[in-house]
């Protein structure tokens, strides 16, 4: 980052702190896939990263939910922190984390062996919750912050996987609240979907924005300037430039960045 | 058509008929085994066969139902002990493809798959049947499981790694540790598949002879002590085949008979297991 994206990024965070990533490096075996990205994500906001493909978005992506570390070979160092906490300081559990750090992946992936609610009720069933009325009421809330209640109310048993895409990918949304994180990690969520479906699915990501911290990669520049409030440009493992989707969409500080927005490389 | 091109394709056509005969070839001992069977077994078929214990040496009459209940109760207990080792042994060899552990493991399963019945037998033989001092349905149980094990381990290693990433990866991110995710998640989504293996390894052991000869032994009687010899169907098959009486002849084809429907109907039903496993491509 240059100092002119540096001070205006200070002037510009006037908002809760939800996440500080603190130089953090990832490596696959040998490859330095991220190379000390130090970048602040605002609480109940959205924060979109973009970049060309193989930049180390996603895999920046997993390192806030410790999901990086699941890969053979994988490595991370840096600090993230959360709440004060620094999510890889030792003896933390990444099981914790992630109850705390939801995500969404690309390809919509319900449970293929588990009916609508099951899916919405994995979370808490998963984790040995028994008590039916509660998960009922869950799901039924979590279905309808993820905009799904009406269009599955009435085949809560059938198989997950006989929704449409974009119904899974809603599915897997309201899987993920309904253990009600505090930040939602999306990885290019809409990107296996028809436009129809991408659109509603910004719409969801804005709607859920009122209530958690939500960061989304994207290699769609139209979705990052359309949905989100902070946007950071990745570029080979390096964060090239962070600010308000605004200032980086329509006054980039670097060549860089603005090459890329402007689509001439990526 | 130039001469090259019309030798060519000659010999294509030649191929599919020698592929298509050699197919046919598969399948013509099959049903000539199945018929002859049918054909011999069923007259020595009736109701006593089914539920009368053998009847004395020489003398027509008297059944195999002994026999028929030991097979199930061998084949039980063999389950017992193979299923659970199978199953969870493969599922390890599945997520944890490269350990040192899985590689030995995966080999030795390998070698055990291609080791002689009757070494199993003895196997079992030393193991339980001289610290016991006699034969019984647990040693014929034991040997058998043993057989079983590789098969399953190996069949479930294969179906468990077809389940794809993305579905471990889901749960693991709601924050569900990873000893659940296998159990809950991963194994739920391979469990037809599994199931085929299971069923599939049950009916390969259940025609075993070999591994019972000097385990289970057999048994004129009804035994439900596990601890003593028990008759088995091919151990019965066994005996009155190579007995001087026709009588014994009849109900030992017809025995094969019931013994062959057996396995037939788990492979049958393994195939009905194999429908129901989700998509896993």
């Amino acid at each position: 980052m240059n100092s002119v994206n540096k001070q205006r990024v200070a002037s510009l965070i006037d908002h809760t702190t939800g996440i500080q990533a603190d130089e953090v490096h990832a490596w696959f075996d040998r490859l330095h896939a991220l190379r000390g990205i130090t970048m602040i994500v605002a609480e109940r906001k959205i924060t979109a990263i973009i970049g060309p493909s193989g930049c180390g978005k996603s895999t920046f992506l997993r390192c806030l939910n410790r999901m990086h570390e699941l890969v053979p070979g994988a490595r991370v160092s840096g600090r993230v922190v959360m709440d004060g906490q620094d999510i890889y300081a030792p003896g933390t559990d990444p099981v914790q984390v992630r109850r705390r750090v939801g995500m969404v992946f690309q390809k919509p992936n319900p449970f293929p062996t588990m009916s609508v609610f099951q899916n919405a009720a994995a979370g808490l069933t998963l984790a040995g919750e028994r008590n039916r009325a509660k998960v009922e009421e869950i799901v039924e809330r979590s279905l309808q912050a993820a905009v799904l209640w009406d269009e599955v109310k009435d085949r809560l048993h059938k198989p997950g996987t006989s929704l449409s895409g974009g119904q899974q990918q809603r599915l897997c949304i309201a899987r993920a609240l309904a253990v009600s994180p505090e930040v939602l990690l999306m990885d290019e969520p809409a990107s296996a979907l028809d436009p129809a479906s991408t659109l509603r699915i910004e719409e969801l990501a804005r709607d859920l924005a009122n209530d958690i911290t939500i960061v989304i990669v994207t290699h769609n520049m139209q979705q990052a300037a359309r949905v989100s409030d902070f946007t950071g440009f990745f570029l080979d493992g390096e964060l090239i430039e962070f600010g308000s989707t605004n200032d980086l969409f329509t006054r980039p500080t670097d060549r860089r960045t603005e090459d890329y927005i402007t689509g001439r490389f990526g | 058509m130039d001469r090259r091109y019309r030798f060519r394709r000659a010999k294509d056509r030649g191929m599919v008929v020698v592929t298509f005969l050699c197919t046919v070839a598969v399948l013509v001992p099959l049903f000539l085994v199945l018929g002859f069977l049918a054909r011999t077994g069923v007259s020595a078929l009736n109701w006593d066969f089914f539920t009368e214990i053998p009847g004395a040496a020489g003398e027509p009459g008297g059944g195999m139902a002994n026999a028929i209940a030991g097979t199930i109760l061998l084949i039980t207990l063999a389950g017992a002990m193979g299923i659970p080792i199978g199953v969870l042994g493969g599922t390890y060899l599945s997520e944890y493809p490269s350990t040192r552990l899985s590689q030995v493991t995966r080999f030795t399963a390998d070698v055990m798959n291609g080791i002689p019945s009757i070494v199993m037998g003895l196997f079992a033989y030393v193991l339980i049947v001289l610290p016991l001092r006699h034969f019984s349905a647990l040693a014929g149980g034991v040997a058998l499981g043993v057989m079983l094990i590789p098969t399953v381990v190996r069949t479930t290693e294969e179906i468990v790694r077809l389940v794809p990433q993305s579905v471990r990866e889901a749960s693991l991110a709601l924050g569900i540790p990873t000893w659940k995710t296998t159990m809950r998640v991963v194994i739920p989504t391979a469990a037809a598949g599994i199931v085929t293996g299971i069923m599939v390894g049950l009916a390969r052991i259940a025609g075993e002879t070999a591994p019972l000869l000097f385990t289970a032994f057999g048994n004129r009687f009804w035994n439900w002590d596990i601890l003593q010899p028990i008759a088995a169907l091919p151990l019965q098959i066994f005996a009155y085949a190579i007995s001087p009486f026709d009588d014994w002849h009849r109900q030992a084809w017809a025995g094969a008979l019931v013994l062959v429907t057996i396995v037939l109907i788990v492979n049958i039903a393994a195939r009905f297991a194999a429908n129901r496993q989700v998509k896993l491509r």
